[in-house]
């Protein structure tokens, strides 16, 4: 069966640095993925190139068999990733429920009558029904730019499911997060369908074990290994590399 | 609470404006009342202005350019084909619209300081080739003695100052009725969503150039049908009515009403060029010093001054950060 996502020798340069050089990644349909490494491995840099933000210096992406390496960021969003962002990015002026409705419209079904706000309705029910699934109905009148960081991160969770991905990719979303919050997000991911795979950039390995199914360990812009947590966390050298990283 | 007296505060206010301007030709002197259907027409750019600059954050200086377009096509079917006042409109719009749709290429990925300059070069261009074109817009000395047009067919024709003014308002108050019922839609939406953060408008799926030659074209149609009034307004139309100067008090009006509301705008640009009018007689000569000088108050002392202007893209260049650096979380705004 064809991998929902495949990536192949991707490389990114920055002046004479190799942000990524070379890296492999496979992912399937419905499939929770980690990708953890220390800071400035790549991770950020490898998102951007599978959501079309960066542009690779070499290799290839495939969305579901289709090459879409060429294809910028809408482009790839219409075809099904979604995307949250280290650092929460929101429409700041708009109220939450907004956010939530723009991010829907892009891929909001039409129903078969014609009406000038067909569209419009139905984001608005996609909007409706994922505010409520996240928790932010009760706040939905407020702009996004009031909010604290855990909301926006909530917020732009909601925004990144509202376009219904094939593929999520979320950075981080854990950091800076209290106690309770990572609580939250943990049982919100736990609890999203199978139809969504994930790709999850992560430090907290607890997080990491908890959720997903297999883990690439990025290191230097190299993939060091790619696992099952167990044969992760088993293994010595990945291990070292990890802990050097971090500490 | 507090937003609701705001918004009272608001209403009244437009009510008031609404009010004053009904009721001005019976009020002051017919000199003024010519004066006042000018400075509408050119607040019925401004608001093009602000649509572009405050609701969509892509700043200009080049809307001079569309309202040069149609002012011109308006006077040359106006002397040669229709008295029709609505047909005048609808061709100053359409050549409004097409001159920016020429340039979309131009600005269609230009942001912030960079974009201010195309437009800016492009309001230049156009105003040289208005001046060098004689054989349709009479170079620099302008097309004098447009005929009178009337409003629709069989409609009498717009003959005293009282008329044309009326007649100004009257289209000025439906075309900025029509803006902004369009951005109560998706479309003010997408706007203002792009201002706010273009790189996760695209990231959810938004063609965002599409938006960004939409907002351009449309705000070109609406400063074409402005140029239509100017011609009504003042019977006459030539190089210097769209000089960098206007381009100027255009911005700066757009920036003293606030940013982000396209009535505002209006009564922004209003007040300054009121403000023009005042101090080339106090102070003659001098006004364009002033104005400068109130420009740079206004960004300072408004409000939003000092804080980032709502614009997409940076208006002063800044050192690049290292964006490692800058994708980190905030730690501030974590809750405990
Ligand atoms: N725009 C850029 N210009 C220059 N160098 C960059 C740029 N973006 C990333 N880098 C560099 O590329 C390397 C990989 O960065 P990246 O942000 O992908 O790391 P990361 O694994 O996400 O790290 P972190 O855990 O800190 O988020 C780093 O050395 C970084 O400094
Ligand atoms: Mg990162």
């Amino acid at each position: 069966m064809t991998p929902l996502l495949s990536a192949d020798g991707i490389t990114v340069r920055y002046g004479s640095l190799a942000a990524l050089d070379g890296v492999d990644l496979r992912i399937a349909a419905g499939q929770r993925h980690a990708l953890i490494g220390p800071n400035g491995a790549g991770k950020t840099t490898l998102l951007d190139v599978l959501a079309g933000s960066t542009r690779a210096g070499g290799g290839r992406v495939l969305l579901g068999g289709r090459d879409v390496t060429r294809l910028g960021p809408a482009a790839r969003a219409r075809r099904g990733i979604g995307r949250i962002h280290q650092r929460p990015a929101v429409w700041s002026t708009l109220t939450v429920r907004e956010n939530v409705l723009v991010a829907a419209l892009p891929r909001a079904v039409r129903p078969g009558r014609w009406h000038p706000s067909a569209r419009r309705r139905a984001a608005e029910r996609t909007a409706d029904a994922l505010l409520a699934r996240v928790g932010l109905t009760g706040i939905a009148a407020v702009p996004a730019g009031h909010l604290a960081h855990g909301q926006r991160r909530q917020v732009e969770i909601a925004v990144g499911l509202a376009g219904r991905p094939r593929l999520l990719l979320l950075d981080e979303p854990a950091a800076g997060l209290s106690a309770v919050e990572v609580g939250w997000l943990l049982e919100f991911l736990r609890a999203l369908p199978r139809a969504v795979a994930v790709l999850l950039v992560e430090h907290r390995l607890d997080l990491v074990y908890a959720l997903c199914d297999t883990v690439t360990v990025l290191r230097d812009g190299r993939t060091l290994a790619t696992g099952t947590p167990a044969e992760i966390r088993a293994s010595g050298p990945v291990r070292e590399a990890y802990a050097e990283g971090v500490a | 609470m507090r937003q609701g007296a705001v918004r009272a505060l608001r209403r009244g206010v437009a009510a008031a404006v609404v009010a004053a301007l009904v009721l001005a030709p019976w009020t002051v002197d017919d000199y003024t009342v010519a004066l006042l259907a000018r400075t509408l027409a050119l607040g019925l750019v401004a608001v093009s202005v602000g649509l572009l600059t405050g609701v969509a954050g892509l700043p200009t200086l080049g809307q001079t350019a569309p309202y040069a377009a149609g002012a011109y096509a308006s006077a040359v079917v106006g002397s040669h084909l229709s008295d029709v006042g609505l047909v005048h409109l609808g061709v100053a719009a359409a050549a409004g619209a097409a001159l920016a749709a020429v340039t979309v290429p131009l600005v269609v990925s230009a942001r912030g300081v960079v974009l201010l300059m195309i437009t800016l070069a492009v309001g230049e261009l156009a105003v040289t080739v208005v001046g060098r074109w004689r054989s349709v817009t009479g170079g620099t000395d302008g097309l004098a003695g447009v005929p009178a047009s009337r409003p629709l067919w069989g409609m009498p024709l717009l003959a005293t100052d009282r008329a044309r003014y009326l007649y100004t308002l009257v289209v000025v108050a439906a075309l900025v009725g029509v803006v902004l019922l369009v951005l109560r839609t998706r479309v003010g939406l997408l706007l203002r969503a792009g201002r706010d953060d273009e790189a996760r408008l695209r990231a959810s799926g938004h063609r965002v150039p599409v938006h960004v030659a939409g907002v351009h074209v449309a705000a070109g149609a609406v400063a074409g049908a402005a140029g239509s009034l100017l011609v009504v307004a003042q019977q006459f139309v030539s190089p210097a009515d769209f000089g960098f100067d206007t381009s100027a008090l255009l911005l700066l009006g757009v920036v003293i009403g606030g940013t982000v509301s396209v009535g505002g705008a209006l009564i922004g640009a209003a007040l300054v060029v009121a403000a023009r009018d005042w101090l080339f007689g106090v102070l003659p000569g001098q006004a364009p010093l002033v104005l400068g000088l109130a420009f740079v108050a206004a960004v300072h002392l408004l409000p939003d001054g000092g804080r980032r202007p709502p614009v997409r893209g940076r208006l002063l260049p800044a050192v690049p950060a290292r964006r490692a650096a800058q994708d980190r979380p905030t730690p501030t705004g974590v809750r405990a």
